[in-house]
């Protein structure tokens, strides 16, 4: 790939750092993961995120004979984990979604999954500005902010109203910073404890067209922040087997190199080197790569290429896993802690290489609560640019990574004082981790910019049979966005089969 | 399919789709999303679901003509003429 070129990044020597000497999910294959697969599907589905294994399910429950085919070994995306010596299961993605998940779940996939969504019970802000403990219900966190900021509750009410009434193609063309100037003026305080959160689950910035902020914080204020109870691996488990039961063929390892298209449509997939028939493909992968790498300029008018090369992504992300030794304890601090010790909040601090600003998303036991060994495990989030990770040589990466290890072990410090000794596995995730792993483009961890959602829904008026579901616009990232968005597509994809038979 | 099993027909994908719904008072001149807790997924289920029970197409432009139940009859009527309804 052009960026590694550009950036010196060496995959290989990045697999053996992360993975410390293994192959890093990419294992050498005795046998080609799509030899099994059949000559022909109805739907073609290339990369198993959440909007990719919806997409895979809802169309395999409308009859249609559907394959999925995953890069990496495990199914899931970003919503992911892995486990480390020491008994630890790290998540990725697992903290926390909208209350809209329950419904989604119960609706595309199943009553079980949906059963075992549950609240987290705190969720704490700690920064120079204020501290305060909220459910992040309506209801509490308006009391929260009211009696922090000393703000009327009829004014921030208002505001949750001018959220709710955004639409989409009713666009004012302001943004989410003039938006928060004009209902809160000169108060910083008051657009972080609005805006952290957000840019903290999807990589927003104040400069965003407003509506991608009223629909998203909208769906989050309201009956409070969910999860998963039994750990990301549970839930990718089970949607495996829903999917298998309901006749979904999926391969694991499997490269898409090509979409397939002849004379002008969609005729299935290169992938591994074999060729697989389809009558649609939906790519959960980045939208860039659909649109440039798998299926070719060639194949779109020129216009298109030149918005879909503009699409500018929503960036990355670096974590920090923790995991606390067998037999050690933590206290309940909170499930979900936004904290910073930066004096005033900008956007731009936020993925700053070194920011002094962090999510802590605690898992206790609970998190998994059939394991009768549960431990504890603590990772950190913070936002960060591709730019600034790929630039560096190897001696600078391995510096800066433990530099960012040990900002964010002190910083918890500051919550948990002994937690360093009760540590036994600390390791850090980077841009250019998430790059490797997930294979997206300068390692995107939260999908695309607003103007990704128009070519995303454009691709199957200039090639048809061709659809993409995945983290696009803002407002279709996240575990319910993608979720719903590979719902969306489902819908579009069965529209177009509908009318071409 | 009569205007009264049109209107059956919506109701029971409605309440399949949003089971803790009350669909026994629904107002057939109301719009839907004013009488009960409906989103865009709802309808968008909603559409699914007249295309897996009755083959019926219903393309995006022309959704709001599902916003009441006369509305879903007026605009189905044609496209239902000959089905059976499905229970």
């Amino acid at each position: 790939m052009t960026t590694d070129q550009q950036s010196g990044f060496n995959l290989k020597t990045e697999a053996k750092r992360v993975l410390r000497g293994s192959s890093g999910g990419r294992l050498q294959q005795k046998v080609n993961p799509v030899d099994k697969a059949k000559a022909e599907y109805d739907v073609i589905v290339i990369g198993s995120g959440l909007a990719g294994m919806t997409g895979a399910n809802v169309m395999a429950t409308q009859g249609y004979r559907v394959c999925l085919l995953e890069q990496h070994y495990n199914y899931g995306g970003l919503a992911t984990w892995f486990k480390r010596p020491g008994g630890h299961v790290f998540d990725i993605s697992l903290h926390g979604f909208p209350v809209g998940m329950v419904k989604s779940m119960r609706r595309y996939w199943s009553k079980e999954i949906a059963d075992s969504i549950v609240q987290l019970e705190s969720i704490k802000f700690h920064n120079p500005q204020f501290s305060f403990e909220t459910q992040f219900t309506r209801e509490d966190y308006t009391n929260k902010v009211v009696n922090a900021f000393k703000l009327d509750r009829a004014h921030v009410e208002s505001f949750y109203d001018h959220l709710r009434k955004m639409e989409y193609f009713r666009n004012d063309g302001k943004t989410t910073g003039e938006m928060l100037e004009t209902f809160f003026p000169g108060r910083n305080d008051v657009h972080r404890a609005f805006m952290e959160p957000i840019t903290y689950a999807n990589g927003s910035t104040l400069h965003e067209p407003a509506i991608t902020y009223g629909i998203v914080f909208s769906n989050f204020m309201s009956k409070g922040v969910f999860t998963f109870s039994g750990g990301t691996d549970q839930l990718i488990m089970k949607m495996r087997k829903i999917m298998a039961a309901n006749g979904v063929d999926m391969f694991s390892g499997a490269q898409v190199e090509k979409i397939n298209v002849e004379r002008g449509r969609v005729t299935g997939v290169r992938a591994n080197g074999r060729d697989i028939k389809a009558k649609v493909v939906l790519s959960n992968a980045n939208i860039k790569g659909t649109v440039l790498k798998l299926t070719g300029a060639e194949n779109f008018k020129p216009e298109f290429i030149e918005k879909t090369r503009a699409i500018r992504l929503s960036g990355s992300s670096c974590q920090v896993y923790m995991g606390v030794k067998q037999g050690q304890e933590i206290p309940f601090i909170t499930d979900l802690l936004f904290c910073s010790e930066a004096d005033h909040f900008t956007s731009e601090e936020l993925c700053e290489l070194r920011t002094k600003s962090r999510t802590f998303s605690f898992y206790y036991p609970k998190t998994r609560p059939h394991l009768p060994n549960a431990g504890y495990t603590i990772v950190s989030s913070n936002n960060a640019k591709w730019e600034d990770w790929a630039a560096l040589d190897e001696t600078e990466y391995e510096r800066e990574k433990n530099a960012l290890i040990e900002r964010t072990v002190a910083h918890l410090e500051k919550f948990i004082p002994d937690i360093r000794g009760k540590l036994d596995h600390v390791e850090a995730s980077t841009p250019r981790t998430f790059n490797f792993y997930a294979a997206h483009n300068e390692g995107a961890s939260f999908g695309t910019k607003f103007e990704g959602l128009e070519i995303s829904q454009g691709l199957c008026e200039q090639v048809p049979g061709l659809f993409h579901a995945g983290s696009v616009g803002i407002i279709m990232s996240g575990w319910l966005g993608t979720v719903n968005y590979g719902v969306i597509t489902a819908n579009k994809m069965a529209e177009y089969l509908h009318v071409a038979k | 399919m009569t205007d009264e099993q049109i209107k059956q027909a919506i109701i029971g994908i409605i309440s399949d789709i949003a089971p803790d719904e009350d669909t026994s008072n629904i107002d057939p001149a109301v719009r839907l999303r004013e009488q009960m807790d409906l989103d865009s997924m709802d309808f968008l289920d909603i559409v699914m679901e007249l295309r897996k029970r009755y083959g019926v197409h219903v393309p995006d432009t022309d959704y709001m003509e599902l916003a009441s139940l006369d509305s879903c009859v007026n605009y189905l009527r044609d496209k239902m003429a000959g089905k059976a309804l499905v229970s």
